[in-house]
């Protein structure tokens, strides 16, 4: 009577415990061999996780302030310098505000007075006064004053009121009332511009648009048109704050709604579309960096797929024994496969952390905010399992054709 | 248990290499058997085929009634690994895995769990003398403890024949007698041992001589 004949059959988990004591046995080698792959991945993370924090920088910026700003500048007729006339219409600002989508519009100009003499006092008793230079002095429509936001600490903004009249009224940014002195509003304090007083209704003391404005004294147009004439260069040019994602059609709009006779007098400066911009950014990154990636990735592969063809001759001997202890040809087949793929996932591990890492202290010396993927940090560790299943295939190949005859002859 | 009938293996050519013709041989259980000759005279392809390394070309061999020339390679596999413990002159071991884990790598593709395994391994070791040496690296051990190590690898899953390829080749004499006192003591619970050695030292240990010359296997003198 014949004994039913047992196969050989080998757990998953043995075959799992083999492969990492193969991979562990030498720390050392196995290091150098996932070297390639860790540089790969590590790399692919990298680059990418960069290109998303950078294109979430530009994102920022587009969405919080650009995005909504348009510029028309008044560029007079170029072909007859002399026309100094301003290019604005007197309800420029009436005419924008009118077309869908703008929220604030206004004119604004610095004045044209060549460095405005700016007291806090009248100027004859004002000669030894307070160190004033470095101030300027602007006019502005309401409307550019508010789609400039500024926060506005005391007092208020002039409105169209102040404007219609010409009064002489005064907004102060927070750096020029601390140099004029000017603390408190509760008494009208004045500042006084060329010997003209104006009164300081309100001083603000951050502003988004036009940060440059901290240092400067702006009174309502029409106060600087009739004190001072119309502006002479630069010459004026109006700051329009549309809806999100209303900017292009406004900057087509706009100077037809303004001088539909002359749109030609205006340059417009509208925001980049953010969507091109971060295509362009990618572009030159991905390509270039995504290629030598793939190339250190490649370069992984084979160094790997060396070592373990070095591993599968150098351990002939060992695969004839397992040979003779029962294994088939898929089992070391199998036990090669695997150490290979264990390495690869190592590697893949470790490259991801590397690229994660640099990507976060990339962002956070330039303070920007990592942005990453999670479907190319997740799966970036798989990419190198995968990456060692391929290397492993023909050393696992030559160590299944192994006989066992031969390698246990030495 | 065992038996060859007409058992022939040949090399094809040209010119074709006959390196064993029509051996045939019955081994009972719990026999002790030399095989000497000169280098190439087809030794190692009897232990081969013994082994099921290697397929006979003609002739049945058949262990414990089942013809095991004939079967698929899967199965040949699978007796190889359940009956038949071999013990190599070079030892053959992992040289980075400890004693008791050289020892339970004989039982991985059988499906053994791993504690059982380590359990099995430690008996082994208790058996050839080396309980106190379980961890260590082969690098660490002495030839003859490498041997012994190797004779528990073989001895674990408790096969039916013991296939020793000059298993004191590589041996001092002390080491190769204390090797040779543990064969003897395996024989005496009734495994079946077959070395093949040049040693006539070795081969006197045996209680029955064959003698192979050119692939041909005659009795040689015998012991009793």
């Amino acid at each position: 009577m014949a004994d039913p004949v047992v196969r050989s059959r080998l757990r998953a988990v043995d075959l799992f415990a083999e492969a990492t004591a193969g991979v562990v046995q030498r720390p050392g080698r196995s290091a150098l061999t996932v070297l390639g792959t860790v540089l790969g991945i590590g790399a692919f993370v990298a680059i990418l996780g960069l290109t998303s924090t950078a294109g979430g920088q530009i994102d920022r910026r587009f969405t919080t302030l650009s995005a909504t700003e348009v510029t028309v500048t008044d560029v007079g007729v170029p072909a007859s310098p002399d026309d100094t006339a301003s290019s604005f219409p007197a309800n420029a600002a009436e005419r924008v505000r009118a077309l869908n989508g703008v929220v604030n519009a206004g004119v604004w100009w610095p004045v044209p007075v060549r460095q405005p003499r700016i007291t806090a006092a009248p100027p004859a008793a004002a000669d030894s006064l307070a160190q004033t230079s470095g101030l300027s002095f602007h006019a502005a429509d309401p409307g550019a004053l508010e789609a400039m936001h500024p926060v506005v600490t005391s007092g208020r903004l002039f409105d169209d009121f102040h404007a219609s009249r010409g009064e002489h009224v005064a907004v102060l940014g927070a750096a020029a009332a601390a140099r004029l002195g000017v603390t408190r509003l509760d008494a009208a304090p004045a500042v006084f511009v060329e010997g003209l007083s104006y009164t300081v209704i309100g001083v603000f003391d951050d502003i988004q648009r036009h940060p440059e404005l901290l240092l400067s004294v702006i009174v309502p147009t029409s106060t600087a048109l009739t004190d001072y004439g119309p502006p002479l260069d630069p010459r004026a040019s109006m700051l329009i704050e549309t809806r999100v994602g209303a900017a292009d059609l406004i900057a087509k709009q706009a100077p037809l709604a303004l001088r539909p006779d002359a749109p030609g007098r205006f340059k417009i400066s509208a925001p980049a579309d953010p969507r091109t911009l971060r295509g362009d950014i990618a572009g030159d990154l991905n390509v270039l960096f995504l290629l030598l990636a793939a190339i250190s990735l490649v370069i992984g592969a084979v160094g790997i797929a060396n070592t373990t063809l070095v591993a599968v001759l150098e351990r002939s001997g060992e695969i004839g024994l397992r040979r003779s202890l029962g294994a088939r040809r898929r089992h070391v087949a199998a036990q090669f496969l695997t150490e290979s793929t264990a390495l690869g996932t190592l590697g893949g591990l470790m490259g991801t952390s590397i690229g994660v890492a640099v990507v976060v202290s990339v962002a956070l010396s330039h303070q920007w905010t990592a942005v990453l993927n999670p479907w190319t940090a997740l799966p970036a560790p798989l990419v190198g399992s995968a990456v060692g299943l391929l290397a492993g295939l023909y050393p696992a190949l030559r160590a299944s054709w192994i006989e066992p005859v031969e390698a246990l002859r030495r | 248990m065992i038996s060859l009938r007409g058992i022939a293996v040949t090399y094809p050519g040209p010119p074709p290499v006959h390196a064993l013709r029509s051996v045939d041989l019955d081994l009972d259980s719990g026999q002790h058997v030399a095989i000497v000759g000169p280098s190439g005279s087809g030794k190692s392809t009897l232990l081969n085929v013994l082994g099921l390394l290697d397929r006979p070309t003609a002739g049945v061999y058949q262990i414990d009634g089942t013809d095991v020339s004939r079967l698929p390679e899967s199965d040949r596999t699978g007796i190889r690994g359940s009956r038949i413990g071999f013990v190599f002159q070079a030892f053959h071991l992992m040289p980075y895995r400890t004693a008791w884990e050289n020892v339970a790598v004989a039982q991985l593709y059988r499906g053994v769990p791993a504690r059982a395994r380590r359990a099995a391994a430690a008996a082994a070791l208790d058996l050839v003398g080396l309980s106190h040496r379980r961890d260590a690296l082969p690098t660490t051990l002495s030839g003859g403890e490498r041997q012994r190590v190797a004779i528990a690898r073989a001895l674990v899953n408790r096969p039916a024949l013991m296939l020793c390829d000059e298993p004191t080749g590589n041996l001092d004499s002390a080491n190769a007698a204390a090797v040779l006192d543990l064969l003897d003591g395996l024989r005496s619970e009734g495994l079946t041992i077959v070395v093949i050695t040049h040693d006539a030292v070795v081969a006197a240990r045996a209680q029955r001589t064959l003698a192979i010359h050119d692939g041909v296997l005659s009795e040689a003198v015998s012991h009793g």
